[in-house]
């Protein structure tokens, strides 16, 4: 394989990565927290359209990434509102966020489609971007790459590091208990929750403002529902995840390879299913395997509670 | 040590909380001084967790004022009741089992932010009280006397004026109980005040110095525990004369209805304890007891004999002879083994379900009311209301949702729902944990007289006072094993005690004389 | 002081006003979110709930697309009761489009008169088939349902779409991607009429007796009360005795062959011929309608009709109103949001507080 082959083959995986790894560092963190929010993809979806819509109307890609941040959490706050405050279910909460989020992200977006908008820029960084392959693959990246590695650190070093993150951690694993000790269980939740949305928002993003610098219709396609599993992939840790998420940008990478270069004779949709079969493998193995990744899983996700006052 | 004098640490007057349908507590009054033992003394229901939770600033009052040294304050949150000084050790303890033990701590303490540092202090704290504590082991590789250990060292780290014990020896064997009271006295004497939370009658009277009284949700009375007999605080507590249970005279005890031989299995659950090699025979007419801190495989247990678990093999466990080891809890019931498990909501009954469904729930076969696959409900309706007219459940009707019922009237109608089955076994589980002492006589007594019919009871419990009132003998589980049966009337509460902190660590089953020698 | 307290009882007569206030609720939010959009909020409103019923072709339309959500939802309804997750609808009905319609196009020559009811059993199989893949993951490895049954959706769309654009593609379709009509290869393919000169056809007779048939299992036996047990109380399920493993292949097996029914109803009545897209998300629809009729057969036939006329409405709008396909998506996710949040009204009191001083223990 030549050099150029490999740099295109990083390059497209992290582009498939980045995605999938910002969303489920906000989910991670929000079931840490103990709330399930089936919502990403709807709330991807949102963030998608608005980064875009944002950055047509003003030309700055800044403005449109914050923009996506921001629709994201608004998303985010909705959900937020229905299950934490008013203790709904939260895996229909979840469905709902999502159907909604594909409806009104078609709706605000049905004017958008087609139109093109220039991409976020690359942030090279001078001299260690020339090296050869490393150079484009780590150091010639736009923003939002970078923010995902160091959110993963980040979110890892909150987790295991910090008293705030403890904090968040404990009411994950007992809302009964942090309560009894005087932690304040629905905001903590919320801002868990709130972090998803932002992190599912700026995956939006990067999908209609760097992917594919442009807006089409339900053009998540699943990768919220596929960030969910990495999360249960990553037995609920953010370095696993990163790990997780960049196997599945090589999947997309086998899926693109064989269509382009026609080595395997299947129609493209056979090709295109890859991803999905490989959640459901990757879903199976962890279930199935050694590990057991589901003990690991937050004693209260999903799990609402009502403080008595 | 006699009271002392001055301005009380704290004092609460006129506490005033109600809940939804309950009037929780009612304008209470409370003093408690400096360097005091003061015990806080009630039945089940009487208020007292929901009273102690507003002096920890966990609920807050709707009426009445609460003086620390004299003073008014308001306790907004635990942080608040922490920074006064307040320390408090849960009934249910507030624990985080997929976390260390140093992290534990420190979520309990606030400001800390050096691991390193409280890890040091926790050890000291520990050698200094004499509570031995692992801070990197986690939390649910504990017995339940660790875990507790955990949260008084949390309390002892923020230095308390007042700690707060709810139901501490509930968990705890005689052995352990003994040595939690030298700590106590030991940290009165340093001058620490005690809010003492029990319904045990005994042992308020040899540690505390005061006693506050509720009942329903107000002070009855205000005593010197040393001063009282054990009877007097009980009319006190109670308010009625309870009439203890009775046996029938004459009863026999007839041919083993219930088997279990050899039974080994390893715990579904990720940190269960596996059954050990468990033997025991429950014969008709008579009523086993298997005592034991709560924790040590009793959930396992009942889970085996249920049904809800499977054993291994099919003869680990025979009824009347007949193996039914793989038969699933539907299966066993029909064969004449019914069960009340420990849990009333969601396990024993659907909560969100009537009367009559959960009626339906175990009691569909024996009682016969299904035909052609669809419930029968007027034979439904009228096995329900059966349940409440003969086990005197207070509800407005059958239609009326379980969760509605209060606890006693709950277990009430979950025992009467199994006895009036006439099962040809009868397991139970806790069968008056959390329960008025009015439903607990009626249950002891329904358990008695369905063993005097000639089925064959079998009791595991944790309160050893009920285990000794109503069994003819009595096993301790420990560690997943099961010791050999005890005759009630001959074992001593020490023998007992020693059962159940572990001292059967014998190969085989040696005769319990030689196992404790 | 507003006090928020659990209600002892679920409020009956709550527990059904409060889907029609989420209607009102809806409708009212949908009034300013045209409003900001720019829309006549009226015009649009009008176009998308009052037009499509103002004709007998109008209402015979509703029926028809109440039909696959009603029975998508009848299933779905009884697997949510027991607290399993299944919402691949789509995919299932995709499925049931498949197997069913395959019969069709390849078989219904050979089968004669018995033509419809193997394609519907064929259609019952294929969803059954597409809903056992997550059943087995779940009951043998533990592998949540959710995630598998949606993937699997993702993976049908593709199935379908890699056989009309390839193998089943009609040679003489000039070269659009789509089978033959049913009809053309065999007259016993087609669904009765049940209105002339409409396209609504038996299946909806048919959906109304299944919704029938839901109704005595949920409410009546043995089998649906361990069901809603399962649902409620998983441990007391195991209390009683009755199998966890069983009641997720149950309403797994059922909620996909109802599915997957739809699916077939859909190809061989109104649509004729097998397309890259048979359904315009009644899969999905089909949750909001089971949560919007209560989880109880009777309510989700009013809330199939009312998802169905959000369809109806939708494309209503797009010519009317010039609003775009995706409006209907916007109704269908805030209504159901507002019928979750109205379910905090049924489930807890909102009141003033009042002092309690000196009042008894009731």
């Amino acid at each position: 394989m030549s050099t150029t082959i490999l740099v295109a083959s990083l390059l497209t995986i992290i582009g498939a990565a980045t995605p999938l790894l910002l969303a489920a560092l906000g989910e991670l963190v929000a079931e840490r927290s103990g709330v399930l929010n089936l919502g990403v993809e709807g709330m991807m979806l949102a963030g998608a359209v608005t980064g875009f819509a944002a950055t047509m109307l003003t030309g700055s890609g800044t403005v449109g990434v914050i923009a996506a941040a921001v629709a994201g959490m608004a998303m985010a706050l909705l959900f937020g509102v229905l299950t934490l405050s008013l203790l709904s279910n939260q895996v229909a909460t979840g469905l709902a966020l999502t159907i909604f989020g594909v409806g009104l992200s078609a709706l605000v977006g049905s004017g958008f489609v087609g139109s093109p908008v220039a991409p976020l820029p690359k942030l090279a960084l001078p001299g260690l971007s020339q090296l050869p392959i490393v150079g484009p693959v780590l150091f010639g990246q736009d923003f939002l790459v970078y923010l995902s590695w160091a959110m993963t650190a980040a979110v890892a070093w909150f987790l295991t590091r910090t008293r705030p993150g403890m904090i968040l951690r404990a009411v994950g694993e007992s809302h009964e208990a942090a309560h009894a000790i005087g932690y304040p269980v629905i905001r903590i939740r919320y801002l868990a929750v709130l972090f998803g949305g932002l992190m599912a928002g700026l995956a939006g993003a990067f999908l209609s403002l760097s992917y594919t610098p442009m807006w089409v219709e339900d053009m998540s396609a699943g990768r919220g529902w596929i960030a969910l599993a990495l999360v249960v992939f990553a037995a609920w840790r953010p370095w696993r995840a990163l790990i997780g998420a960049y196997l599945f940008g090589g999947v997309t990478i086998i899926q693109l390879h064989a269509q382009t270069s026609g080595i395997i004779n299947v129609p493209a949709q056979v090709m295109s299913m890859l991803p999905y079969l490989a959640t459901i493998a990757v879903l199976v193995a962890i279930s199935a395997g050694p590990w057991r990744g589901r003990l690991n899983a937050p004693a209260c996700l999903g799990v609402p509670f009502r403080p008595a006052t | 040590m006699d009271r002392p004098t001055g301005p009380p640490l704290l004092e609460l007057r006129g506490i005033t909380k109600q809940f939804p349908g309950v009037l929780a507590n009612d304008r209470v009054d409370l003093k408690v001084m400096p360097g005091e033992i003061h015990a806080l003394l009630g039945e089940n229901g009487a208020g007292k967790s929901t009273l102690v939770k507003q002096i920890y600033g966990v609920l807050h009052p709707d009426a009445g004022e609460i003086r620390w040294n004299g003073q008014p304050v308001t306790i907004a949150d635990p942080h608040a009741a922490r920074a006064l000084g307040i320390g408090m050790v849960f009934q249910h303890f507030s624990l985080f089992e997929a976390m260390s033990v140093l992290e534990n701590v420190a979520l309990g303490v606030d400001g800390v932010h050096d691991l390193g540092a409280l890890a040091r202090r926790v050890r000291e704290v520990s050698e200094q009280y004499g509570l031995p504590l692992d801070p990197s082991r986690d939390v649910y590789s504990l017995s339940v006397g660790e875990r507790q250990r955990i949260e008084i060292v949390r309390a002892l780290l923020q230095d308390p004026k007042l700690l707060i014990m709810d139901e501490p020896t509930s968990v705890l064997t005689p052995q352990e109980v003994e040595r939690l009271f030298e700590t106590l006295r030991r940290l009165a004497a340093e001058g620490r005040s005690i809010l003492y939370i029990s319904h045990k009658l005994d042992e308020i009277r040899v540690l505390c110095h005061g006693a506050t009284i509720l009942r329903g949700g107000r002070q009855v009375a205000a005593c010197d525990p040393r001063q009282e007999t054990a009877r007097s605080m009980a009319a006190l507590m109670v308010g009625t004369q309870i009439k203890p249970p009775t046996k029938a005279a004459g009863a026999t005890v007839g041919a083993p209805r219930l088997t279990v031989d050899g039974l080994s299995l390893p715990s579904p659950r990720a940190h269960g304890i596996n059954l050990h090699d468990i033997r025991l025979e429950v014969c008709a007419g008579e009523v086993l007891g298997i005592a034991g801190v709560a924790g040590n495989g009793q959930a396992e247990l009942l889970a085996a004999l249920s049904g809800e678990m499977l054993a291994e093999r099919p003869e680990a466990v025979r009824l009347e002879g007949r193996p039914v080891g793989r038969l699933d809890a539907a299966a066993r019931r029909n064969a004449g083994l019914c069960f009340v498990p420990e849990e009333r909501n969601g396990h024993g009954a659907v909560p969100d379900m009537s009367l009559a469904e959960n009626a339906f729930l175990s009691g569909y076969r024996r009682r016969r009311l299904l035909a052609g696959g669809l419930i029968r409900t007027d034979r439904v309706a009228a096995f329900a209301r059966e349940i409440v007219e003969r086990f005197d459940v207070r509800t407005p009707g059958i239609a009326n949702l379980a969760r509605s019922l209060s606890g006693g009237n709950l277990q009430k109608f979950i025992v009467g729902r199994e006895v009036l089955q006439e099962p040809l076994v009868l397991v139970v589980a806790q069968p008056t944990w959390g329960v008025d002492a009015g439903a607990a006589a009626l249950i002891h007594q329904a358990l008695l007289d369905l063993a005097a019919r000639g089925a064959a009871v079998l009791v595991v419990s944790q309160d050893l006072d009920e285990l000794l009132a109503i069994t003819d003998r009595l096993a301790v589980i420990n560690a997943g094993r099961l010791s050999r049966a005890l005759r009630t009337a001959e074992a001593t509460i020490e023998q007992i005690g020693l059962l159940m902190g572990g001292l059967h660590d014998t190969p085989e089953h040696q005769p319990l004389e030689t196992a404790l020698a | 002081m507003l006090r928020v307290e659990p209600r002892r009882e679920a409020s009956p007569a709550l527990t059904w006003a409060t889907p029609v206030l989420a209607v009102v609720l809806t409708i009212v939010t949908g009034f300013f979110l045209f409003l900001l959009l720019g829309v006549d909020p009226l015009a649009a409103l009008y176009a998308m709930f009052v037009s499509p019923l103002a004709s007998v072709y109008g209402l015979s339309e509703l029926c028809l697309k109440a039909t696959p959500l009603i029975l998508c939802a009848t299933g779905l309804a009884i697997g949510f009761r027991a607290g399993v997750w299944n919402i691949g609808a789509e995919g299932q009905l995709i499925l049931g489009a498949i197997f069913g319609g395959g019969i069709g196009l390849f078989w219904s020559p050979a089968l004669g008169p018995l033509a419809l009811p193997v394609m519907c059993l064929f259609g019952v199989l294929g969803g059954m088939l597409w809903a056992a893949i997550p059943a087995f993951l779940k009951t043998r490895l533990g592998v949540n349902e959710i995630l598998t049954s949606l993937m699997l959706t993702y993976v049908a769309v593709l199935v379908l779409s890699t056989l009309v654009y390839g193998p089943w593609k009609d040679p003489q379709g000039y070269g659009f991607p789509q089978t033959q009509f049913f009809t053309d290869i065999s007259p016993w393919t087609e669904i009765p009429l049940l209105l002339p000169e409409t396209r609504l056809h038996w299946g909806f007779a048919l959906t109304l007796l299944i919704v029938a048939g839901a109704w005595l299992f949920v409410t009546r036996s043995l089998v649906g009360f361990q069901v809603r047990v399962i649902g409620l109380a998983p441990d007391a399920a195991a209390f009683a005795g009755f199998s966890r493993t069983r009641i997720i292949w149950l309403t797994m097996l059922l909620s996909g062959g109802l599915a997957g029914l739809a699916g077939l109803l859909e190809v061989a009545g109104p649509i004729g011929q097998i397309v890259p897209t048979i359904s315009p998300g009644y899969g999905f629809t089909a949750i909001i309608v089971a949560f919007l009729g209560r989880l109880h057969p009777l309510g989700l036939v009013a809330a199939g009709f009312l998802m169905a006329l959000s369809f109806i409405g939708g494309e209503n709008a797009q010519v009317e109103a010039s609003l775009p396909q995706a409006t209907t998506g916007v109704f269908q996710g805030l209504l159901l949001f507002w019928v979750l949040a109205c379910d905090f009204l049924a489930r807890y009191r909102i009141r003033l507080a009042q002092p309690a001083v000196g009042r008894a223990v009731p």
